[in-house]
């Protein structure tokens, strides 16, 4: 039987406010436990949550972001569930009316096919505290730092058909949230947890089949290998005579495997209702108006401007877009450098190449934007060759200087003057006269790449400074 | 509307409440009264009533967002039973 794959995401973004969604303790990762948790967020007696401006301003804005309808009145619920980490004994969240409404995001599939992926909704909500299972005497140590974090979790609609497909989204609305500033993306500490929903039918089947919940998937690798074993655990289940029982299931990574989480049939009883603690949300058009008129620019017309404006490939300007500090660096480099084709290749090469051999951010990295901008704008000045302008970055990037400093301290200035050249050029056809005759006697077919020879002599002599533009043109004269 | 035995017991455990089987039979009642009177509202007709998410007439005051940075975790984890390295301790949990 052929079968097909019905995937929905739930993403959980914590916002990148500086305090709580409903509390003054800081959002700072990494604090010592419990020195960020406040009485509200130890849900005290007597004390009474207020909603965070920020939170609300950077939710409206996902919500344009993704062409969706921001709600001029929402609501906030109790969702109810009894934890240790859930001090309160529910979870402010938002049920029945969310502040982001239907939207849609564009993903675009290996074969270039560009497919459109609903968003039913995106809430606002609180995040619990950590539970720490090591053992403290047989018992369970609580870190409240965490409750009380604003998240915005991003409801998907069963759009995705394949795992590819997820990750493509995933990937999407990670790149919206950290373009637009609502999220600082970091999967390790937790900023963007993904939820599947996963389901297989026969295909042509209108219905769904019953899916499984894979919860708190940190990784788009882990995504795609999650939903890549649970569609062959249903399948083979299903051609064996069995059911698929909807519950929620984890991911282990070691084992790369999923296995059911709750085994008693008690879980998603939350008992809904408004908070009475929080009056209705309401949005209005002033306050949309406000967060649209800082809205940056979103990938998708980043990249279109790319294009356009600059003459870059599709793919490169794919790339460049792919994270905002990495379109960032390139307009800079750009600029500085005043060649959109050679900042697009040092940004996607030799500096790509070298943040992900020391595994830096781009953002931390040793070579500045405007620096790598003055280094290329030496290339297109043609005061060193792209060759030198390697050697040049490596001492960059080893903290010798900016670009100017390095090609004075170490004399690599590109050898422009043509009777400099010319000596160069006399010097190396005198000391080769066999392969000067070869050459000559050669297919001319061939003849492109034995000159490859002697611009190499050449170079070597010139310690790589010759213009290699010179040598060629020289070379090709002075042997027809 | 009349609720079971188990609908009661059900419903007590989910609100963690410990209730004896002596003490089922009124709530079964109690419970079921409850849900009879909202049935009773429900029969009225309420097309043109906006629902109501909160009895006072008023929009969510927003707060600026500032993080107050001072640690006060001694003084509110006075009162914990048990308390190591700052963490909480509570009785273990297992998934």
């Amino acid at each position: 039987m052929q079968w097909e794959t019905v995937i929905g995401l739930e993403i959980h973004t914590q916002l990148a406010t500086q305090s709580k969604i409903f509390s003054p303790a800081s959002t700072a990762f990494g604090a010592a436990p419990n020195t960020q948790a406040s009485l509200i967020d130890l849900g005290m007696p007597g004390v009474l949550p207020v909603l965070n401006r920020e939170a609300v301003r950077m939710a409206v804005r996902f919500g344009k972001a993704i062409g969706a309808h921001v709600a001029e009145r929402s609501v906030f619920a109790r969702k109810n569930y009894f934890y240790p980490d859930l001090p309160k004994g529910y979870q402010i969240s938002q049920y029945e009316l969310p502040v982001v409404g239907e939207g849609r995001v564009e993903i675009v599939l290996d074969d270039g096919v560009v497919k459109t992926i609903g968003v039913t909704r995106a809430h606002l909500e609180e995040d619990a505290g950590k539970s720490l299972h090591e053992d403290f005497h047989g018992m369970t140590g609580i870190d409240l730092n965490r409750a009380g974090t604003p998240l915005l979790e991003i409801v998907s609609e069963p759009d995705m058909r394949s795992a590819k497909e997820a990750v493509a989204y995933a990937k999407k609305i990670h790149q919206i949230v950290t373009y637009i500033g609502i999220c600082d993306g970091n999967m390790q500490e937790g900023s963007f947890r993904m939820d599947a929903n996963v389901s297989v039918r026969p295909k042509g089947q209108a219905e769904f089949g019953t899916r499984a919940e894979l919860k708190n998937i940190n990784s788009f690798r882990f995504l795609e290998k999650a939903i890549n074993f649970e569609v062959e655990r249903q399948i083979e289940l299903i051609e064996d005579g069995g059911k698929v029982v909807q519950e929620t299931r984890l991911y282990d990574s070691a084992k790369d495997e999923t296995r059911s989480m709750r085994t008693k049939e008690e879980a998603n009883d939350y008992r809904y209702f408004p908070d009475p603690d929080l009056l209705p949300l309401e949005i209005d058009a002033a306050f949309i108006a406000d967060v649209v008129a800082d809205m940056p620019e979103l990938p998708d017309a980043r990249r279109a401007r790319f294009e356009s404006d600059y003459g870059l490939s599709a793919y490169d300007a794919d790339v460049l877009t792919a994270s905002r500090a990495q379109a960032d660096c390139f307009e800079t480099v750009a600029e500085v450098g005043g060649d959109a084709k050679l900042a697009a290749n040092w940004v996607m090469g030799e500096l790509a190449a070298a943040l992900n051999k020391a595994g830096v951010d781009i953002d931390a990295s040793p070579v500045a934007a405007g620096a790598l901008g003055k280094l290329v704008a030496r290339i297109k000045d043609n005061t060193i060759s792209g060759k030198i302008a390697k050697d040049v970055f490596a001492a960059m990037w080893a903290g010798e200087g900016d670009a100017d400093d390095v090609i004075e301290a170490k004399g690599l200035k590109q050898i422009t003057d043509s009777g400099a050249i010319e000596a160069l050029v006399d010097e190396v056809l005198a000391a080769n006269a066999e392969q000067v005759e070869n050459y000559r006697n050669a297919d001319p077919a061939k003849q492109p790449k034995m000159l490859g020879f002697f611009v190499g002599q050449i170079m070597k002599k010139s310690q790589g400074k010759a213009n290699p533009q010179q040598v060629n043109a020289l070379l090709r004269k002075k042997l027809s | 509307m009349s609720l079971s035995t188990d609908d009661v017991a059900k419903i007590a455990h989910l609100a963690r409440l410990a209730v004896t089987p002596d003490e089922t039979g009124a709530l079964k009642r109690d419970l079921s009264n409850i849900l009879d009177l909202v049935a009773q509202m429900d029969a009225v007709d309420t097309a043109d009533v906006e629902p109501m998410a909160h009895p006072l007439e008023m929009a969510q005051r927003l707060r600026e967002d500032r993080a107050d940075r001072e640690d006060r975790r001694d003084d509110y984890q006075a009162n914990a039973p048990a308390v190591e390295n700052g963490l909480f301790l509570v009785p273990k949990v297992i998934e």
